[in-house]
């Protein structure tokens, strides 16, 4: 299966031929903008008007003082990414917005589940699950276990899905998705030492 | 600076006060508004300032909005409006909305309730800036009076610049009278907003290369060539390479409408030759037009045989609705210069002359019985021609809309640049009124002629009251054929002669603009029509010119909402 294929919304499924102007892939927009109230839903605004869901979203400071990266995943088709890319990018105080592959980033996500003690003790399949995964146990007590995994969606899911099957899960969170692109210039940096040049040329701005 | 030039420089002023400096600062000199609890210490300082601020009031906060945007459309300068919070505010969206997608550089500035009461479903509070987001090109939330100056200057500098654009300012009430250490600010830079993206010399290249190898072009021309008054620069590349054009509703005063190769208005009620020549020419050259679904009817077969070049400002608007070739992303001002150096002189005579037939064709069969008509009531379009031609077409049109308007832009006809006020991307009814009382004052050398039909009238009629006020010369003809016109007509053609409430009944608008100071007459006779005209075009001041049209006329041709745009229906069997 082509890597980009999205499982979230299975869209695509059915599509004799991948990847043409209707398959619906997931993409990953990464947004920087500046540290200005009310830009969240701004951007939400333009998914919903789109008809477009937003499958994950994480929101934080970015590595460049007073701007912030937005991290959206969402299943659309390639024109539809760049226009709800232009569209973002459109909105004023953001100050760049880029849409990825899956292949163009490196992608993590982190997740906790809740497990019963009792179910855990009982059945070995929900230890074993837990090694063969690579998760990591942070907490244990007679009521609950708590375990971490952090990696891809699908290895996320796998050892839900395992777990689940014992019965053992009595909570479950998935982080959204975040990520760091494998492009070897840093657009960011780039566009804001070109702007700093601009501010110099005001005819550049009117 | 010395800390001393510092402390010379400062007055302590109230924010409200510190509004009017920048209003001044940013060059307004006239608003439109409405008062109320939230805006309140703004007008009373405005009081301070009527000498240097013409507030002009209107009748209702839609009314301000509408007539900024008439301001704004004709002088090419910033509208602006001021208005109370909740429903002040409120009834300035459908002002905002239209001036968002007409691309109209406004300011609105609406009260708020105090910081400290925000969020507490205080009297009158909505949640302006969440409301106007998604509607306007930036809506900021002024919270102290330290931010008056700083955000009143980017409001101003965003709604000009790039692709203009509306701007709200919500002003919260404590931050109207608290006091402030003024000092004025010009902001013209915002490192995230680029509103002249840099010219690519490539796509330039790659343009004039189309245009040197097209036997076939067809230019496209919207507003974006009088946003940035690029009428010479169109001019010049249109006339070396010899290339046909036609304007978009919004276009129509690019360039003069007898010019030999301006060719008439695109869309669904456009004419004949633009329409059907989109699908038959080699190349399409759009410029700062946005392809919107009244141009282009059906995608799936516009254009499809052609080459397709768009200069716009704006990057989102490339490949949104139709595929392009080459995207000339700038200034069209500047883009236009660059390509037409590089193109050669060129005749495309056999193409040009192509146009003919189809002007023969809609001449015969749409455009001469529709202005001059043998007998039977008075058409609106033969009105239209006559008051167009009475004032030399120099005149500015504004439109409402519904039938009104297309026989309006269809049949007014254009020789200055920034002559057309209509609600294009909205299709605003009740626009027209205020639109023109604010065309008045933006271009108080110019004769103001506001077609508009008995339906749109009604919706915004109350601005009588401010042109009795202002005495503003807005000459107001009426073309009332009782009905909701253009409704009724898709009703004939599309819903079987249904006329859910279409038909209207009205009241005595002479009546009516009599009570408001207004002269008025009606025109009911063909031979009466230019004496009606002559007189309101020589009445000095404001003028209703009521004209009893044809209750059952239609405005033809016509591409049927999502049909293909060369298959222009010219007649219809409606009996
Ligand atoms: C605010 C608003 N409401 C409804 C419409 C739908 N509409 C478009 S044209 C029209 C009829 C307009 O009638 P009138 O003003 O008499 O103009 P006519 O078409 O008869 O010239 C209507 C109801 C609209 N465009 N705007
Ligand atoms: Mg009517």
């Amino acid at each position: 299966m082509n890597q980009n294929d999205c499982n979230a919304c299975g869209k695509c499924k059915d599509m004799e031929e991948k990847n043409t102007e209707l398959c619906e892939n997931l993409y990953t927009i990464l947004i920087y903008s500046e540290n200005t109230p009310g830009l969240l839903s701004q951007i939400s605004a333009i998914f919903t008007r789109r008809q477009v869901n937003i499958e994950t979203i994480n929101v934080c400071a970015s590595s460049t003082p007073g701007v912030h990266k937005y991290t959206v995943t969402c299943c659309c088709t390639r024109s539809m990414a760049e226009m709800l890319t232009k569209q973002i990018e459109k909105r004023i105080d953001v100050l760049q917005s880029n849409y990825y592959t899956d292949d163009e980033i490196f992608i993590i996500e982190t997740s906790l589940l809740k497990i019963s003690t009792p179910v855990m003790l009982a059945d070995s399949r929900v230890s074993s699950a837990i090694r063969n995964h690579g998760a990591r146990i942070v907490e244990v007590n007679p009521t609950y276990a708590t375990a971490e995994k952090t990696g891809t969606t699908a290895d996320i899911l796998s050892l839900y899905n395992a777990l689940n099957q014992t019965g053992a899960v009595l909570q479950f969170v998935r982080s959204g998705r975040i990520c760091i692109t494998k492009s070897t210039s840093e657009r960011l940096d780039e566009y804001l030492a070109q702007r700093e040049k601009e501010r110099a040329q005001p005819e550049a701005n009117k | 600076m010395t800390q001393t030039d510092k402390t010379v420089n400062m007055e302590q002023i109230t924010g409200a006060e510190a509004l009017m400096k920048s209003l001044l600062n940013e060059g307004v000199e006239t608003l439109f508004g409405y008062p109320g609890g939230a805006i309140m210490p703004v007008y009373d300082a405005l009081y301070d300032y009527r000498d240097r601020l013409n507030h002009i009031l209107v009748r209702h906060e839609q009314g301000a909005v509408h007539a900024a945007q008439g301001y704004a459309r004709v002088s090419g300068k910033v509208g602006c409006a001021l208005v109370t919070s909740g429903p002040g505010a409120t009834n300035t969206i459908t002002g905002v909305a239209d001036a968002m997608i007409d691309s109209t550089p406004m300011v609105v500035i609406c009260g708020q309730v105090g910081a400290a009461m925000l969020g507490t479903d205080a009297f009158q509070e909505v949640d302006v800036v969440n409301v106007t987001n998604p509607i306007s090109k930036w809506s900021y939330q002024i919270r102290r009076a330290e931010d008056v100056a700083w955000a009143v200057s980017r409001a101003f500098y965003i709604a000009r610049s790039g692709r203009p654009g509306p701007v709200v300012l919500d002003f919260a009430k404590n931050a109207q009278t608290a006091l402030v250490d003024y000092q004025p600010q010009k902001v013209d830079y915002i490192r995230s907003y680029q509103p002249k993206p840099a010219i690519n010399q490539e796509a330039i290249e790659q343009a004039a290369y189309l245009i040197n190898h097209s036997d076939r072009p067809l230019l496209l021309a919207g507003q974006g060539i009088e946003l940035g008054n690029a009428h010479n620069e169109l001019l010049a590349l249109v006339e070396k390479a010899d290339i046909p054009v036609g304007c978009t509703l919004l276009g129509l005063s690019d360039l003069p409408s007898d010019h030999r190769l301006n060719k008439g208005m695109l869309g669904m009620h456009g004419n004949l030759g633009p329409n059907v020549q989109t699908n038959q020419c080699d190349l399409l050259i759009a410029v700062g037009m946005r392809f919107d679904d009244r141009v282009t009817g059906n995608l799936a077969t516009y254009a499809k045989q052609a080459k397709i070049i768009h200069f716009d400002i704006d990057p989102s608007e490339f490949n949104k609705n139709v595929k392009v070739d080459v995207a000339v992303l700038g200034d069209c001002k500047q883009t236009l210069a660059a390509v037409t150096e590089k193109v050669h002189q060129i005749r495309h005579t056999e193409w040009v002359n192509s146009f003919e037939k189809y002007e023969k064709e809609e001449d015969e069969k749409v455009i001469e019985r529709a202005i001059h008509p043998k007998d039977g009531p008075l058409l609106m379009a033969e009105v239209i021609r006559r008051v167009s031609e009475a004032t030399n077409n120099e005149a500015i049109l504004v439109t409402d809309v519904g039938q009104n308007q297309m026989f309006g832009c269809r049949y007014f006809k254009f020789t200055k640049a920034h002559s057309v006020v209509t609600s294009g991307g909205c299709g605003t009814m009740g626009f027209g009124l205020p639109a023109a009382v604010g065309a008045t004052f933006g271009a108080p050398d110019r004769t103001v002629c506001l077609f508009v039909g008995d339906g749109g009238l009604q919706m915004t009629i109350q601005e009588l009251g401010t042109i009795m006020e202002q005495h503003s010369p807005v000459k107001i003809i009426l073309l009332n054929n009782n009905y909701l016109g253009n409704v009724r007509q898709w009703q004939a053609m599309f819903f079987r002669h249904r006329y859910s409430f279409t038909p209207m009944l009205n009241p005595d608008y002479e009546l009516i603009s009599r009570a408001y100071d207004i002269p008025a007459a009606t025109v009911t006779e063909r031979d009466k029509l230019d004496e009606a005209i002559q007189t309101m075009l020589t009445t000095e001041g404001p003028y209703l010119l009521q004209c009893a049209v044809k209750e059952e006329d239609n405005i033809l041709p016509m591409t049927p909402p999502g049909a293909d745009v060369d298959k222009m229906i010219l007649e219809i069997n409606d009996n």
